[in-house]
């Protein structure tokens, strides 16, 4: 009898809090983006039409949240991996210390981080005479660029693709790779027939662990976008804070949500598959 | 094309070292393999055993020396360009391909046509007897029959020689037995050379046509299963097959040695010198052993040395018994159970006994460089299984 209640004590104290500080705020917000009216006079109408203004009048902002995010995930993917392979492979003895180095960033508030990149992208600070020099920066400046909010969405969130790539890859028994070389495979062909199957699982955490919260991140574009570089993070952000339009920011919240689990299923339906195996896997 | 000596030469080490910083883990091997010979590398861990197979593989590039196979010298090819494969360790089968497709796998890269790919490897994994589950992951199977993929993987692709790092270590002794008749009778059907690497000396005598006993990162002696455990040529092998039956001696003249109890007898010497240390074994069931004062009497004019019985184990077909011959030397007898009424007549713990045996089976061999240290469990496991 006792065996069978000990689960429910584990799971307890977790899902109290779950309930308590997710599951009842959406529900509320739920409700809250059905109301009308304005400041001091809200009701709760069935409004949807919160739902079709909202997309009307912010769709650019959508679009734009998911390239941001969906452009900084791809940057993050292709500075980790390699970084990711040579802490699990060729680091040796200063695998610790790559490591900590991966995490040591946020010893520092996320926000500090943020406001040090406006510094250090303004338009009089070195960084942007290099990047002007070879071209990178054509209108004369980088600040307030859609390029300066992807480089600091891919900055604040490449450890979280770091991290567990190299998970995956650490995993990877190195004899399977010396199998491969065995077996004919020049190190391109054993790196894309084994080391990159056996490390997807480590691909689709760490994308998803980036192109989430980067879609509603609102800090990047607010320090370091301009005007034209609005997220739809930033929208909710000023509609709730600022002009205290309850109802359509929590509308906006929800068709978030909505499109972010649209992504991650098509997404997880496609990297599940056997096409990201590699044709032996049939 | 090869030079001439290199025609039935399948694999040739000529004075290969591999260096690890200050280690040498290989120290001036030289080694010649024949066309469709099971051949073993057998020692201790650490002898440089692995070490050999994984640049005979491209694994590993000789410091010193030069590897030839079928005449070529392949000691600067990567892995993938040399006609050999690997059966590993633990096995290394892909997890994320199934059974067919680990097969499959080396015949692809070599870009075989597709049909052809299909029907090796459906040749293949019916010599294995995993024809039924070649959909399957290999994380589904059980270690013996991973072993079998493993093996399937590397022989479909025909290789010159092929390679195995204690392919059997890690099953349990029952499905060893099965297997190393089963890997004797399938290097037999496809007549590929084959090295094997093990620390089993069971294992070694029962599959190879030849064995290396190496010790130390050097060959210690190359020879047919049979002489390697009749006549070891030095202490190290001596103690490494079979259970170490060593008795200090010196050499006392061309064909004579004298063994430390002062008993002087003749022996090959070989190219030992006068004065020179070595030791005398004999294998314990060449040993006789009676009670004092009985074998005297015998007078069967055979050698002999005097102990004191330390310890008599019944071991179900023969008794194992240890006689100390004072000085730390301890000499083994084994003899077998086959009448009851002699058995219980074998002398027991503390009575002085006297070992005499055969002048032919008595043999000199040198001390090994850096001593005999052999672990001694795997030569006890012979006679404690029979």
């Amino acid at each position: 009898m006792r065996r069978r209640i000990v689960p429910y004590f584990l799971l307890g104290p977790g899902t109290i809090w779950l309930v308590l500080f997710f599951v009842l705020p959406l529900f509320y917000m739920a409700e809250l983006s059905l109301w009308s009216g304005a400041v001091g006079s809200f009701e709760f109408s069935w409004h949807w039409a919160n739902y079709s203004e909202a997309l009307e009048l912010y769709d650019s902002q959508f679009v734009r949240s998911f390239f941001y995010a969906g452009a900084a995930t791809v940057l993050s993917l292709l500075l980790a991996y390699p970084l990711a392979y040579a802490i699990a492979f060729k680091a040796g003895r200063w695998r610790n210390v790559m490591l900590f180095a991966v995490i040591a960033p946020f010893f520092t508030t996320y926000l500090i981080r943020t406001i040090a990149w406006e510094t250090i992208l303004s338009d009089e600070s070195p960084v942007t005479e290099v990047l002007k020099a070879i071209g990178l920066a054509p209108s004369g400046h980088v600040l307030a660029t859609s390029g300066a909010v992807i480089a600091g969405l891919t900055y604040n969130y490449l450890p979280f693709m770091i991290l567990p790539l190299y998970a995956s890859l650490d995993r990877i028994d190195v004899r399977l790779i010396e199998a491969a070389k065995d077996l004919y495979s020049s190190a391109t062909q054993s790196f894309l027939r084994v080391t990159l199957p056996l490390s997807a699982p480590g691909i689709v955490a760490g994308t998803l662990l980036t192109f989430i919260p980067a879609v509603g991140d609102y800090v990047n574009a607010q320090f370091l976008g301009g005007v034209g570089n609005r997220m739809i993070g930033n929208v909710i952000q000023s509609l709730y804070l600022s002009q205290s339009d309850y109802p359509s920011a929590a509308a906006l919240s929800f068709v978030l949500m909505v499109l972010i689990m649209i992504v991650v299923v098509v997404y997880i339906r496609f990297a599940g598959s056997e096409a990201l195996m590699g044709e032996e896997a049939r | 094309m090869a030079a001439a000596q290199d025609q039935d030469s399948n694999v040739v080490l000529h004075g290969v070292t591999k260096r690890f910083d200050e280690f040498v883990a290989v120290d001036d091997l030289s080694l010649e393999l024949a066309r469709g010979e099971f051949f073993t590398l057998l020692g201790p861990s650490g002898c440089g055993k692995t070490t050999t197979l994984r640049m005979i593989a491209g694994f590993e590039r000789p410091s010193e020396g030069e590897i030839r196979i079928e005449g070529e010298d392949v000691a600067t090819l990567p892995p993938h360009k040399r006609p050999t494969n690997t059966v590993f360790q633990s096995y290394a089968l892909f997890p994320h391909l199934s059974v067919e497709a680990n097969v499959a796998f080396g015949l692809k890269r070599k870009k075989v046509a597709k049909d052809e790919i299909a029907e090796r490897v459906a040749t293949e994994l019916r010599r294995v007897g995993l024809a039924a589950d070649a959909n399957r992951r290999p994380s589904q199977l059980s270690g013996g029959m991973q072993q079998r993929v493993a093996l399937a993987r590397a022989l479909v692709n025909l290789p010159k020689v092929l390679l195995l790092d204690e392919p059997l270590g890690a099953l349990d002794l029952k499905l060893r037995k099965g297997l190393q008749v089963e890997l004797k009778r399938i290097q037999r059907e496809v007549g590929i050379t084959f090295v094997y690497v093990t620390h089993d000396q069971e294992e070694a005598l029962t599959m190879s046509d030849r064995i290396a006993v190496m010790n130390r990162g050097r060959v210690e002696q190359v020879d047919v299963p049979e002489e390697i455990y009749a006549r070891p040529t030095t202490t190290f092998v001596a103690g490494f097959i079979g259970v170490s039956n060593l008795m200090p001696a010196t050499v006392s003249g061309p064909g004579k040695v004298k063994l430390d109890s002062g008993l002087e007898v003749a022996a090959s010497t070989g190219a030992l010198a006068a004065g020179e240390g070595c030791a005398a074994v004999v294998r314990p069931e060449k040993l006789r052993i009676g009670l004092s004062g009985e074998t005297e009497a015998a007078g069967d004019g055979l050698p002999r040395v005097e102990g004191v019985v330390e310890s008599s184990v019944y071991l179900g077909t023969a008794t194992q018994i240890v006689v100390n011959l004072g000085g730390d030397v301890r000499m083994t007898v084994l003899v077998p159970n086959a009448d009851e009424a002699e058995r219980q007549r074998l002398p027991g713990g503390g009575a002085k006994v006297v070992l005499s045996w055969e002048p032919d089976h008595m043999h000199v061999v040198t001390e090994s460089v850096g001593g005999d240290s052999a672990d001694p469990e795997p030569a006890l496991s012979t006679n404690q299984e029979g």
